[in-house]
């Protein structure tokens, strides 16, 4: 399979089984559009005469260099070098090793996309207690088996109201590292409302990665994202992020926005975030049902998916922005095993309550019909994990015939579910916004090679696409 | 090439060999929590 696209003013071709990428120009990219694949022969005389407006020798030299490609194994490639049966056994080896522990089912923030119910999931307020967190922690220890690398999220609702929780669950975690062969890594995601100068230095020193909650804009932040007395959070947060950042060195953070469908010029927020100095940008979609009134419809998306092209191209050149979904590493990214399975919810990844049930995913806390046990008396019910281990590529429908299946690995189980009713059936208007995003990551990486040159703005603004704003 | 520029060769085909370790990040638990991409993460074999 191949996939032949435009985006920013490049011609690029995806081979999607052997991750091969082309830049081509406008000749080969008209006739590869063309072909089918696999390529025989000479250029076919139908082929040619379809496309007149390019001479015939320049269409067979063309022909030649796609046919050689070929051969090299770099277009039309299959993916008979995997066993698919083979694949889909692999993840139900697979260990837990990530926690997304719920330390508050509280939040100091009343966010109006929240897919938590402003911090509950549903559930009622709490707030984890440590023996709770630390049978998570010897729960995932157990769980890991020989995995060395264990990932905790301290998540919430709004996980600095459980600080202590917290602090203790970090030192416990750190006191098994030795014995049991581990490494723990720790995230906290926060609304920043509650960071002060003491836990901004332990969690710089603590924490692999933090991810700070920002939509962008005052007036965008402030709209979505206001206080339990309805005040916006912006001014309150922003100096707080800006001091964490100062002295985080070269750890990992990420200042993370969501947009809905009421900032579908959302490049703006992005390019804001980026003017308070933070370099590490994640704007996303909003997550809900069809009818949610936050969450991008499918009429949206024509908007969206000239906006994130407004974005590729406002980065181009830019040193100073690391946006996340643009940040895709052709050469030396995950390997394939890991590009089947995706995200590993529900069998690789779970989510822990304040009460220490368990769950596929922090999505699916409250769900209760996914409640897969409880690190209390340690039970997880493994008909549950084996339905998320046999989520992949080649289990779910829609992946089979999609040229970004292994970019993106299948998509997102709780978004499928919120939309279709099935964790398999996957949410085409998330799809298309995926496909987007790496079609521009794609052209920002030939760009950025040299391989292609800078978007061309015509001589007069049109509304043909988002180059001109 | 007159015509065509490879910007990355068959990368996914040669990390079939070696990969499968487990040992890399959860893609969800880096930023997203709500939209995935795996093509951004490190691999902890490289």
């Amino acid at each position: 399979m191949v996939h032949t696209f435009k985006a920013l003013g490049q011609y690029l071709a995806a081979d999607v089984n052997s991750g091969a990428v082309h830049v081509l120009d406008a000749v080969s990219y008209d006739l590869l559009s063309r072909i089918e694949g696999p390529m025989e022969g000479d250029l076919p005389e139908e082929l040619a005469a379809a496309l007149p407006q390019h001479p015939r020798e320049e269409l067979a030299e063309s022909w030649d260099e796609l046919k050689s490609l070929q051969e090299a194994g770099l277009l039309f490639s299959t993916d008979s070098y995997l066993d698919p049966e083979a694949a889909m056994a692999l993840p139900k080896a697979a260990l837990v090793k990530a926690l997304c522990l719920h330390v508050s089912h509280d939040c100091n923030l009343r966010c109006r996309y929240c897919f938590a119910s402003t911090g509950d999931f549903g559930t009622g307020r709490k707030i984890m207690d440590f023996e709770t967190a630390k049978k998570a922690i010897d729960w995932v220890v157990a769980k890991s088996g020989p995995r060395r690398n264990i990932e905790v999220d301290f998540f919430g609702g709004e996980p600095l109201m459980a600080m202590d929780t917290v602090k203790k669950t970090v030192a416990y975690a750190r006191s098994l590292e030795e014995a049991h062969n581990k490494r723990f890594r720790f995230t906290i995601t926060t609304n920043g409302i509650l960071l002060n100068q003491e836990n901004i230095d332990w969690i710089n020193r603590e924490m692999s990665n933090v991810v700070l909650s920002l939509d962008g804009r005052p007036s965008v932040n402030d709209a979505m994202r206001p206080t339990i007395n309805g005040k916006g959070s912006y001014d309150v947060i922003v100096p707080k992020f800006q001091k964490l950042v100062a002295t985080r060195g070269e750890k990992d953070y990420y200042l993370r926005g969501t947009f809905t469908r009421q900032n579908l010029d959302f490049a703006e927020d992005v390019f804001h975030i980026a003017s308070l100095g933070f370099r590490h940008v994640s704007v996303e979609p909003a997550s809900g049902d069809r009818d949610d009134p936050y969450a991008i419809r499918e009429e949206d998306l024509p908007a969206v998916e000239a906006e994130y092209e407004k974005l590729a191209a406002g980065l181009i050149g830019r040193k100073d922005i690391n946006f996340f979904h643009f940040n895709v590493d052709l050469s030396q990214g995950p390997c394939v095993i890991k590009r089947l399975r995706g995200c590993g919810a529900g069998c690789e990844y779970v989510a822990v309550t304040p009460d220490g049930d368990i769950y596929p995913c922090h999505q699916f806390v409250g769900k209760e019909e996914y409640r897969m046990g409880s690190v209390h008396d340690g039970s997880f019910d493994m008909a549950i994990s084996d339905k998320f281990a046999n989520q992949n590529i080649y289990t779910r429908p829609a992946c089979r015939t999609c040229w970004a299946r292994f970019y993106c690995s299948g998509g997102c189980s709780a978004s499928n579910l919120l939309v279709n009713g099935d964790i398999s059936l996957s949410n085409e208007t998330a799809c298309a916004m995926e496909r987007k995003r790496l079609e521009c990551a794609i052209a920002m990486k030939a760009i950025s090679a040299g391989m292609g040159e800078a978007p061309a703005k015509p001589a007069e603004n049109c509304e043909d696409c988002a180059l001109c704003d | 090439m007159k015509h065509i520029q490879t910007l990355n060769g068959a990368t996914l085909k040669a990390s079939a060999a070696k990969g499968g370790c487990g040992e890399c990040q959860t893609s969800c638990q880096s930023a997203c929590k709500t939209s995935c991409t795996v093509a951004n993460q490190k691999c902890e074999n490289q």
